[in-house]
């Protein structure tokens, strides 16, 4: 007669193997832990007035800072929003309530192509189309020419703006697919034009889902450091306007880290722990906002289409460098 | 009118013509005027013929029902009256359908959609305050200067009989009412933009029997300031609302009558089929 | 006549409105359109600066190991040999413990606990990659050099790969790092797919009498494998692509080595660290070049990924 329970050599290696994943997760997190624990104790406690309101000084003088370096990252982000936000937006509508067949799919796919391009190749690609001075400007380069052929915040805002466009895009898509046609329907029986329907009934209703795609995906594009090596560059000093280079805090980082210098170690503390206390920020923000809303609805109780869930554990994340 | 209605009740519904054959019934005196008027109407998805050369004229200020078995195309026929087939793609139409004097294609889309207003079934209010979706149709279409538009909210809701219901929580979201209340909304959004015709595709079939009742009313309270054209697969709600009735199969419309008639003495055997439970 | 007014107001109106709806097709037509003209933009701007280079080179270019501006010979097997090795590595430290965790998380953690650990996890992919290098360059490279390395070279000092000395950075360190970087994503993708394996799966085996893990393993992870291994190629996209982390712990010097201690480089690296001192024609159109190579082959490994992904989801609507 056959045992009807396992044997026992089968639940032994039931328990090992269980045990190991559960070690697996548990190293995960751990990680995680880790490093939120040695930033903020080495970051925070290297944080002080200074940072947020000197500029840098050269080596061996005290009480630099790193004001140049956030107001740089917020021009770039803003700029970055300017141009990714609109263009991403926009697309997303045109995908979701205009466009069908060849010309959609070859958007959704270039679309999911450019935001698998390492974001140090965009910085190529940016350099190459704005920094690289040229014998033959393009149209833009003269009707602009102080923006072009140099390091510049533009060059960098625009790079950082690329990167936004699809993640914006898809998060629109998706967000904007999963409000129920009869909405639309709705609209539309009451007289409404097919643009007036999207713009009162179905954005509102995905609006929350939109928003928080954007803030991911500006908190996302906040960490990135390659692509603005060859674009907005760096800057010691202020940068006024938009047509110079600028310091930024993730170059920073990467700049003081891999220097000699002990007080510019210290300081690439500080600015690690305040960047990634942002993006953190952000991120937790965002989520809640999502997971929070729909079970007393203000606004639509949205089932999020799997494809967005991929946003939010940044699947569709850029290849960050 | 009663507040709350029990199965019990029905006999006290104002309207209270439940399906007695038999019955003698003043002669219909008002004239017939036609509200749409179908010739030789053809309708097609991609390839799919889903309407065969439909004639028929719809009377205004009637409530006609069009009743067949599913997937015989009253729906369908029901979405051609206001142009809302446009909105799939691949579907067309071929043949005359004309409101009042007028093509319905020489009319824009939003006008006429205005004023041949639709309600489906699924109730599916915008996911905004119960105010904000009765405005909705006034303020999208400029019909009225902001000051009036609270009286013209309320009017909506006293005409859809929603008004003590909801009087203390017009700011509230439209998802806190019920389902029948949330299809009476509906209704009411779609009556804010003063239609000729209100098209309602089988509005009840999602909501329990009271709720039914209600809108039933509802229908019979409307019937004379308003053309009602309802779909509905319940049979025995169209003999109890219906002034006329078209029965749809497969496409075609077999039969159109005062829903008098049609109920007691079909003319046509497939008519009679159906009517006595033989399909559908 | 009575009942039906007439229908007039049809054609200025009608005008109006319309025009509201052709603006917002265009509008967002070309917004979309700007999309595919930008990527196209891309890859002729790197396909014409890197002509320079892939004439003087032509396909040996991939193949030279040599990288000297000052003769100005270029060749990317360096940096090719280095950006795979690392990458590899990285998947082989991190999908085992990426799978394994998602397996926890899906299978056997209450669903509260898993979706804090989740949430938690998750909020690891958003930390930046220079943030990384940070605690790479100040944490895990002493960590390595004071206790991880000392004893794999006590144990298997004697394999090649395992030989030299060991100064912090190298190929290891940066496939460490990598790993970590990588797992997050692993454990998402996967334990989504994981959680979307219909109930039935596992009833089946359980009521064969089956211990958990042989239910895990025989029958949900199986159903599972192409969103897995798809997540997997992801993952490897963003490993061969990551630049600032990697550049910050691997020793930045061209070479081939067989040693997992020793330096490397990366095409990544490279790129970041030699572009903006980069002077002369060919050598900028070297890296450029560089930066092609790298874009050609996350495209080709994301597109793979996409093509798996696809296939997944049929076959959770064929069931």
């Amino acid at each position: 007669m056959s045992k009807p329970y396992p044997p026992t050599y089968k639940k032994v290696i039931n328990v090992v193997m269980l045990t190991l994943t559960g070690i697996a997760a548990l190293l995960v997190v751990s990680v995680l832990l880790f490093i939120l624990g040695y930033l903020v104790w080495n970051g925070a406690r290297s944080l002080n007035l200074n940072f947020f309101t000197k500029l840098p000084v050269p080596v061996g003088e005290k009480g630099g800072g790193m004001a140049n370096a956030i107001l740089g990252t917020v021009k770039l982000l803003t700029l970055a929003s300017a141009i990714g936000v609109p263009i991403g937006l926009l697309g997303g509508i045109y995908l979701a309530e205009f466009g069908k067949g060849p010309f959609s799919f070859a958007v959704r796919y270039t679309t999911d192509l450019l935001n698998g391009v390492p974001s140090i190749v965009i910085g190529i690609f940016v350099y190459s189309l704005i920094v690289l001075p040229k014998l033959h400007p393009s149209l833009l380069a003269r009707l602009f020419p102080s923006y072009f052929g140099h390091f510049s915040t533009f060059a960098g805002g625009v790079a950082l703006g690329i990167m936004m466009i699809p993640i914006a895009l898809r998060s629109t898509d998706d967000f904007l697919r999963a409000v129920p046609n009869t909405l639309r329907e709705g609209g539309l029986a009451l007289g409404a034009s097919k643009a007036q329907t999207i713009v009162t009934v179905i954005i509102p209703a995905a609006m929350h889902g939109i928003v928080t795609g954007i803030m991911l995906d500006v908190a996302r594009v906040a960490g990135e450091t390659a692509p603005l090596l060859f674009t907005a560059f760096g800057n010691v000093f202020w940068s006024h306007g938009w047509n110079g280079p600028t310091a930024s805090l993730p170059v920073v980082i990467f700049n003081y880290a891999i220097s000699p210098y002990t007080d510019w170690h210290r300081q690439a503390w500080a600015a690690g722990f305040v960047l990634l206390s942002g993006i953190f920020l952000t991120n937790i923000v965002a989520r809640l906002l999502v997971s929070g809303k729909g079970s007393r609805s203000r606004s639509y109780r949205l089932r999020i289409p799997m494809a967005a869930l991929d946003l939010f554990s940044g699947k569709r994340s850029r290849v960050r460098s | 009118m009663a507040t709350t209605t029990t199965l019990f009740d029905l006999k006290k519904l104002k309207h209270a013509r439940t399906a007695r054959f038999g019955d003698p019934e003043p002669m219909d005196t008002e004239p017939w005027v036609p509200a749409f008027t179908i010739d030789g109407m053809s309708f097609f998805y991609d390839d799919f013929q889903a309407l065969h050369d439909l004639t028929l004229t719809l009377p205004t200020k009637r409530v006609t029902g069009l009743i067949g078995p599913s997937g015989c195309g009253k729906s369908t026929f029901l979405r051609t009256l206001n142009r809302m087939y446009e909105t799939v793609p691949k579907a067309y139409m071929t043949g005359t359908v004309r409101f009042g004097e007028v093509s319905i294609s020489d009319f824009s889309p939003t006008i006429l959609r205005r004023r041949v207003g639709m309600v489906f079934q699924k109730p599916s209010p915008f996911p905004k305050s119960i105010f904000d979706n009765i405005a909705y149709g006034l303020r999208v279409n400029n019909l009225c200067r902001k000051r009036d538009l609270e009286d013209k909210v309320v009017e909506c809701l006293q005409r859809a009989v929603l008004w003590e219901e909801v009087k203390d929580k017009l700011h509230e979201p439209a998802f806190s009412l019920s389902g029948g209340q949330q299809q009476r909304l509906c209704i009411a959004r779609a009556l804010a933009v003063d239609p000729d015709v209100l098209l309602l595709d089988e509005p009840c079939s999602a909501l329990d029997p009271i709720a039914t009742a209600k809108i039933e009313d509802l229908i019979f309270d409307l019937r004379r300031s308003c053309t009602i054209i309802i779909v509905t697969h319940n049979m025995l709600q169209a003999a109890r609302i219906s002034d006329y009735v078209g029965f749809f199969l497969q496409g075609e419309l077999i039969e159109f009558d005062a829903a008098k008639k049609m109920f007691q003495f079909p003319s046509n055997k497939l008519t009679e089929d159906y009517i006595t439970g033989r399909f559908g | 006549m009575m009942g039906v007014k007439d229908a007039g107001e049809k054609l200025s109106l009608m005008a109006r409105l319309k025009k509201g709806d052709e603006v917002a097709y265009l509008i967002t037509f070309a917004s979309a359109l700007s999309i595919i003209l930008v990527t196209c933009l891309l890859v002729e701007h790197l396909w014409v600066d890197s002509a320079l280079s892939r004439q003087a080179f032509g396909w040996k270019f991939l193949a030279t190991s040599t990288w000297d501006p000052v003769t100005d010979v270029y060749g990317a097997l360096p940096f090719i040999y280095g950006t795979v090795l690392t990458a590899f590595l990285a998947l082989v430290w991190g999908v085992p413990v990426g799978i394994g965790a998602a397996i926890f998380l899906a299978e056997l953690a209450p669903r509260r606990v898993s979706n804090v650990l989740t949430f938690m996890i998750e909020l690891l992919a958003a930390v930046p990659s220079v943030i990384y290098g940070l605690l790479g360059i100040f944490v895990m490279l002493p960590i390595l050099t004071k206790y991880v390395v000392p004893v794999i070279q006590k144990l298997f000092g004697f394999l090649p790969i395992f030989k030299g000395e060991f100064y912090g950075v190298s190929y290891f360190s940066a496939s460490c790092v990598l790993a970590i970087m990588i797992v997050p994503f692993i454990v998402s993708i996967s334990r989504e797919v994981l959680l979307a394996v219909p109930q039935a799966q596992r009833e089946a085996m359980m009521a064969l009498g089956a211990t958990k893990w042989d239910v895990t393993w025989k029958s949900v992870v199986p159903y599972a494998q192409r969103g897995m291994i798809g997540s997997v190629f992801l993952a490897l996209a963003r490993a061969l692509g990551e630049t600032m982390a990697v550049t910050m712990v691997i020793g930045n010097v061209p070479q081939i080595r067989a040693s997992l201690f020793a330096p490397g480089y990366t095409i990544a690296a490279v790129i970041a660290n030699e572009f903006t001192e980069a002077s002369g024609n060919l050598y900028i159109s070297a890296l450029i070049e560089l930066a092609l190579v790298l874009f050609a082959v996350t495209m080709i490994i994301n597109a793979l990924a996409r093509l798996l992904m696809l296939g997944m989801k049929s076959q959770e609507g064929g069931h």
